[in-house]
């Protein structure tokens, strides 16, 4: 395999893997909120209980986002390098904002939020835990305008810099607020809101089959069931947004979604399909002018298509495609699911319907699937650039670095991610299994 | 008269020193682990950073941002010239973080074995990695026209490189101890503070060597000290902190001990630093391939933003840190939500 392919599979497996946590621990932390919020409000017990048994859960995926994203930053510099001397000056700010507004903020008040129960008052733990989920938020934030200023570079312009070019800043504000940052950190939180709402409904669901902590897996089912409805209907919007900025700014990503080959055409969307890249045909079940539609409500205006573009300027196809109509799918199905929990909620069947409970149980690997799908729609739609239409991906590897090396770290990190998985998973399973019962009288001993 | 680039210069300075001397106590911490014996004092040794390591690794992550911010060429060259370093580096630093987060989860006896020798030897390599990486930034390395690392990952273990890392990895173990002797209490208060003296003269002999080898063997280290006189007050000043050090001991005054130890750490970075000036990575053998803060830095309109962002975010980030550290001042008490 040559160098390009060793570094993005090494990178492609490393953000995924990263990618499981972040989501739920921005989640999280708005669940932890809004239930810590109700116990000041209402002194219930139950609330309390519910707080720090998904503080425990959240403390342990805090723990893994912390230990694998280093991994992140440090890939830049080891494979990235020729990438890191191109965007350094543009990338750098929001890199170097990231770890001071929102690391800090976040790991500084974690503390407290794991450790502080009996050291500080109810509402200093309270303001606490808002600043760890605000700072979870805002991590989100700086990464996000970083990746989209690959896919759509503003405020910047190219210089010649010792050997090579390089973007410099030239506006900050442009930068941050390039043209699909707004779309894209809309889309990532509702997909976080998402996973952390259908992992809540699966462990409360799991209680309910069980038949143990009623009353705490009840409340926390209508909590995560208000916000999977309000984040899953969110999702749509966002991701229909998002639909039309990619086809301004990224022609050939959008074409690539629904297999749009024709320069200039209306375009239809599949239901189903499959992509022969070579052959440039798509078979399967189509809805004539439905692209079109969606992003100009008008179904016979054309649509921007792959042969608009030379072949060394396209992504890869159908890769785009089945991530594309997965997540879509996908989508479709979280919203269906939300608004069947409130009606069963309201009708009052939810908590005695055990194939629906089942349902539940297992739905949370739908939206930790969107969101994986997701990237690999917005990262490989972007290619061959790593930097869309400045800077190619087999540009920006590092020069001095080779495939034995790559291949050595390469099997290292699958080897301790797959020891990390193994292991994340057996403790979040004791965890759930041992439940919220016992928090919070146990003394000493070891941490539930 | 000092320029952006000089303000970046002491401002990743001060990244690094914040990070030597926050994180620094808490691998010294692990590096002493093994040292005790039962369940209890073990959960004690970690639970004593449990609240602090992770914002203490933040600066860490930071300092890497900032430098990928104000001097990607540094950051470039570094991290992909150092390519299995790093990896070696990112390992330690994993399994960690997971064997705090992990160890007392289970109670089995395998279990926590496992996890306090990774704890241990994580912290132990991620000292010693840092400062070889020190070492070789004060030797020099062999950078080509481009500034791309020339050398090897063998290269990079020479003899000076390896005795920087030993230091640290010293002076890391004392920070630790005296940090530990803060946060303990009883019989494991007087184990731990048998080993403030040891690391002390441990450290002391590592740092008595580190000055005589740099001295005869690297001496473009001293060339600025040798031009401005004044600045020899900062080994001066480093060398009274540190013989201060056990003199606060002695007189069972452990914060202030500690405090010494913290400002030892700065003046030591403070004494690389000056040595350095203005290069960031040196080129060994052809100094004219030097990465400098004018040739590897970022433009000035970003070296400005980001200071601006840094004055608006520091005094949040000591804010905050300061008050983190004033909830968990004390002793360690276990209790349920302990590691």
């Amino acid at each position: 395999m040559d160098l390009q392919l060793l570094s993005r599979i090494q990178f492609a497996f490393t953000i995924g893997f990263h990618y499981l946590f972040p989501p739920l621990s921005i989640g999280l932390g708005l669940f932890l909120v809004i239930m810590e919020g109700m116990y000041l409000k209402t002194k219930n017990e139950l609330y309390h209980r519910m707080t720090r048994f998904w503080v425990l859960i959240f403390g342990l995926i805090f723990a893994l986002g912390v230990a694998t994203g280093i991994v992140m930053e440090f890939q830049f510099g080891t494979n990235w390098s020729t990438y890191s001397r191109f965007v350094g000056d543009v990338f750098g700010s929001a890199l170097a904002a990231e770890g001071i507004f929102a690391f800090f903020l976040e790991s500084g008040f974690l503390a407290i939020l794991l450790f502080g129960w009996n050291k500080v008052k109810p509402r200093t733990h309270f303001i606490a835990t808002i600043l760890v989920a605000a700072g979870a938020h805002f991590s989100a934030i700086w990464i996000v305008v970083a990746n989209s200023w690959q896919q759509t570079p503003a405020g910047y312009h190219l210089v010649q810099f010792g050997d090579g070019m390089r973007a410099e800043i030239t506006d900050f504000w442009q930068v941050v607020f390039n043209p699909s940052f707004i779309d894209r950190i809309t889309h990532v939180y509702m997909g976080a809101w998402q996973a952390a709402a259908f992992f809540v409904l699966s462990v409360s669901a799991f209680y309910l089959l069980k038949k143990k902590h009623l009353d705490f897996a009840k409340s926390s089912m209508k909590i995560g069931l208000i916000i999977a409805v309000v984040a899953s209907i969110m999702q749509l919007v966002t991701g229909h947004s998002s639909a039309i900025t990619v086809a301004e700014t990224q022609p050939a990503k959008l074409a690539a979604f629904e297999g749009h080959f024709p320069a200039e055409a209306p375009a239809g969307a599949y239901i189903l399909g499959w992509v022969d890249d070579e052959g440039e045909k798509v078979s399967g079940i189509e809805v004539p002018g439905l692209l079109s539609w969606l992003l100009y409500y008008d179904t016979n205006k054309p649509v921007t298509g792959l042969k608009a573009f030379e072949p060394e300027d396209r992504p890869p196809v159908n890769l785009v495609f089945q991530s594309y109509h997965l997540m879509v799918m996908i989508g479709f199905i979280l919203i269906a699911l939300a608004l069947l929990g409130v009606v069963g909620w309201k009708m009052g069947f939810l908590f005695k319907t055990k194939w629906l409970l089942k349902v539940y149980v297992v739905a949370v690997l739908l939206p930790m699937a969107a969101n994986q799908l997701g990237w690999i729609v917005a990262e490989v739609g972007r290619q061959p650039w790593i930097v869309y239409g400045l800077l190619r991906t087999k540009d920006a590897l590092s020069r001095v670095v080779s495939t034995t090396e790559i291949w050595l770290s390469l099997i290292l990190f699958t080897l301790i991610y797959i020891l990390l998985f193994i292991l994340f998973i057996y403790l979040l399973n004791a965890k759930i299994k041992h439940g919220p019962a016992g928090l919070l009288t146990e003394q000493g001993g070891q941490r539930a | 008269m000092i320029d952006l680039n000089t303000v970046w210069f002491g401002l990743v300075g001060v990244l690094l020193v914040g990070y030597a001397i926050l994180d620094g106590f808490d691998l010294g911490v692990g590096a002493l682990h093994l040292l005790t014996k039962t369940d209890t004092e073990r959960r004690i040794m970690i639970n004593s950073i449990g609240p602090v390591w992770d914002g203490n690794e933040v600066w860490l992550v930071t300092g890497g941002g900032a430098l990928f911010a104000a001097f990607p060429e540094v950051y470039a060259t570094s991290f992909s010239g150092f390519y299995l370093a790093m990896m070696l580096v990112l390992v330690t630093l994993i399994f960690r973080a997971v064997a705090i987060e992990f160890r007392s989860k289970r109670e089995g006896k395998t279990w926590r074995q496992f996890w306090d020798v990774s704890f241990s030897a994580g912290s132990i390599l991620a000292s010693l990695l840092v400062g070889v990486a020190l070492g070789n930034i004060a030797w020099g390395v062999p950078l080509d026209g481009r500034h791309e690392f020339a050398g090897s990952f063998f290269g990079l273990l020479g003899w000076y490189p390896i005795l920087v890392g030993i230091t640290t990895v010293a002076l890391f173990m004392m920070h630790g101890a005296i940090y530990a002797v803060m946060k303990t209490e009883g019989g494991l208060q007087n184990k731990v503070r048998g080993w403030v003296n040891n690391t002390i003269i441990f450290f002391i002999i590592c740092y008595a060597t580190t000055t005589f080898a740099t001295l005869l063997y690297v001496p473009h280290m001293r060339e600025q000290i040798a031009a401005y006189p004044i600045l020899f007050l900062i080994p001066l000043f480093n060398m009274l902190a540190i013989a201060n050090i056990p003199r606060e001991i002695h007189h069972g005054r452990e914060f202030l001990a500690f405090l010494s130890s913290s400002i030892s750490i700065f003046f030591l970075l403070a004494l690389f630093g000056v040595g350095m000036f203005p290069n960031l990575i040196l080129s060994n053998p052809d100094p004219a391939n030097s990465l400098t803060i004018y040739n590897a830095a970022s433009s000035a309109k970003t070296l400005k933003i980001m200071l601006i962002i840094a004055i608006l975010g520091m005094p949040m980030v000591i804010a905050y840190t300061t008050s983190i550290y004033w909830i968990f001042r004390g002793k360690v008490k276990l209790d349920s939500h302990s590691y």
